[in-house]
């Protein structure tokens, strides 16, 4: 596989760590229900056998957390775009956040 | 049909003519007991076991393929029990115990071969880890030795003792563990539970669950409606596309994980050794190629086959192992859908849904689980309650803190 990174163009897989999902979002840990949504968050996963969104790290290049569009069954990789910050629920949506969001 | 020595020499005097099919092929009837979806080692260890051991009776297996087409075929065929931690290690022992006396039981030959586990440390602190490992082991009464490294050596010669950078320092024993041949486990149980009357139903998808006020009452499959009270899955890698038609999420990703085989070549390997500085472990078949494999690709799959990076990387480490299988030629690497959960150890329990019983999660370690976990599962679906051995695999684990984390990684399956 190989993985068109943002800054470094087409990297080959080697280069680059994998966490996983994409998709699961940490919820609030002041929030109501927050131990079974951390359990939901920590451990659950859709799993799909298809197109899965993911974080790759390019460690051996310019170290950016990237989101990769890959399908899980033939292995094709169709987007790579760099990770945004991300509002976190529960917290108060600053300037300096706005700005970083729409410099991306 | 008994086999047997005579049995041998009589279909060899008579033209070999009169052997028959090891199992029927019927049609799927519109109702059974108990079904059991998945076709591989441990859906059919399961039939036989709840047939054999807990007297059920109008039992289906259904797979979705051809039987034994997914990781009971695909794995490196090793078995043992050399677990630390209080979950996994009774369960282990109790299924190398079934594996000991497997052979009489399904009168089929297996090809199981004690031929004894080393795995291999090269530092004080992996010694001390080996040392605790094979303590925890004796305790529950599985055998270990901790070997030093002359003994290892007197053992094998061959390997690279004298690596500079992870020189062998000795390495942890358990001569009760071995190989054993993994086609033949899958068609062993199927002829066994065919026998007892179990309906073994191929290239039979499962396309949802019926479920009626809570309670499960059959399953749509590509071959109709067959309803049931009691159904079981054991479908490893496909787990979460399987049970999201009953709408679970499960603590569950899939990875690919790839195996290899060189040419055979004349006995070099007397047991099974795995790699204390890399994530390697190979054993010698009985036809002489070298079977091998290392760590999973690492990221979720469902494809059945890995990347090259992933074969150099178990390459190079095979080689700073045992310097001597780089002059041998690689015949065929192939690549199974792991169920790896978030703490690397196995889900055998009843789901949210009455009557809907769930076994998964064996990570890269279901070969050698195969009796135990049919075993266990039988014992589940039949009397509504765990087994003893099984009794810490729940499926709310996550949930309460109970993770029976082997390997210490974490919530990230690619690690286990």
């Amino acid at each position: 596989m190989r993985i068109a990174c943002p800054y470094c163009g087409d990297r080959d897989q080697g280069e680059f760590v994998y966490l996983g999902d994409a998709t699961v979002q940490r919820p609030d840990p002041a929030g109501q229900d927050a131990a079974l949504a951390f359990q939901d968050y920590v451990y659950l996963r859709e799993n799909p056998a298809g197109w899965h969104r993911e974080y790759w790290y390019h460690e051996h290049g310019c170290r950016s957390w990237l989101v990769v569009e890959r399908n899980t069954v033939t292995h094709e990789i169709r987007s790579a775009s760099l990770c945004r910050p991300v509002q976190m629920p529960g917290t108060m949506q600053t300037d300096s956040d706005t700005e970083a969001e729409a410099g991306q | 049909m008994r086999y047997s020595a005579l049995q041998i020499l009589k279909q060899g005097l008579t033209g070999n003519k009169g052997w028959k099919p090891v199992w029927r092929e019927p049609d799927p009837k519109p109702e059974y007991d108990i079904v059991i979806v998945g076709g591989g080692g441990h859906g059919l260890a399961t039939a036989y076991y709840l047939a054999q051991e807990f007297q059920q009776a109008n039992i289906a297996v259904i797979e979705k393929g051809w039987l034994g087409s997914g990781n009971i075929g695909r794995n490196t065929t090793i078995v043992r029990s050399n677990y630390l931690l209080p979950g996994n290690l009774p369960f282990y022992e109790f299924s190398l115990k079934l594996w000991e006396g497997l052979e009489q039981e399904l009168n089929y030959n297996l090809m199981m071969s004690q031929r004894g586990v080393l795995n291999l440390y090269h530092s004080d602190a992996q010694r001390d880890a080996y040392a605790r490992r094979g303590n925890a082991m004796r305790l529950e009464g599985v055998d270990a030795e901790l070997l030093d490294v002359d003994q290892v050596r007197k053992l094998y010669p061959n390997l690279n003792h004298a690596n500079a950078r992870f020189p062998i320092h000795g390495g942890l024993l358990q001569r009760r563990g071995g190989t054993a041949r993994h086609d033949a486990v899958a068609w062993g149980y199927a002829r066994a539970a065919d026998q007892k009357g179990v309906d073994i139903i191929q290239n039979c998808e499962v396309t949802g669950f019926l479920i009626e006020s809570g309670k499960i009452a059959g399953i749509e499959t590509s071959r109709g409606t067959i309803r049931a009270t009691k159904i079981g899955v054991a479908v490893a890698g496909s787990t979460s596309r399987v049970m999201e038609k009953a709408e679970l999420r499960l603590p569950i990703e899939s990875h690919v994980l790839q195996a290899f085989v060189t040419e055979g070549i004349k006995p070099a390997l007397p047991g099974v050794i795995t790699y204390g500085a890399g994530h390697f472990y190979i054993s010698q078949s009985d036809k002489g190629g070298l079977v091998f494999g290392g760590d999973l690709d690492g990221y979720n799959s469902y494809a059945q086959r890995g990347n090259l990076a992933t074969v150099e990387h178990v390459v190079e480490a095979g080689v700073s192992m045992l310097p001597m299988i780089g002059r041998a030629r690689m015949l065929r690497s192939w690549g199974g859908v792991m169920d790896m959960t978030m703490d690397g150890s196995p889900i055998i329990d009843k789901t949210p849904i009455d009557g809907l019983f769930l076994n998964c999660g064996w990570c890269y370690g279901g070969f050698k689980a195969t009796p135990a976990s049919g075993y266990c599962f039988a014992h589940l679906i039949a009397r509504n309650q765990p087994h003893e051995a099984a009794i810490a695999y729940r499926l709310d684990r996550y949930e309460t803190g109970h993770v029976i984390d082997e390997a210490g990684h974490g919530a990230q399956p690619n690690l286990h």
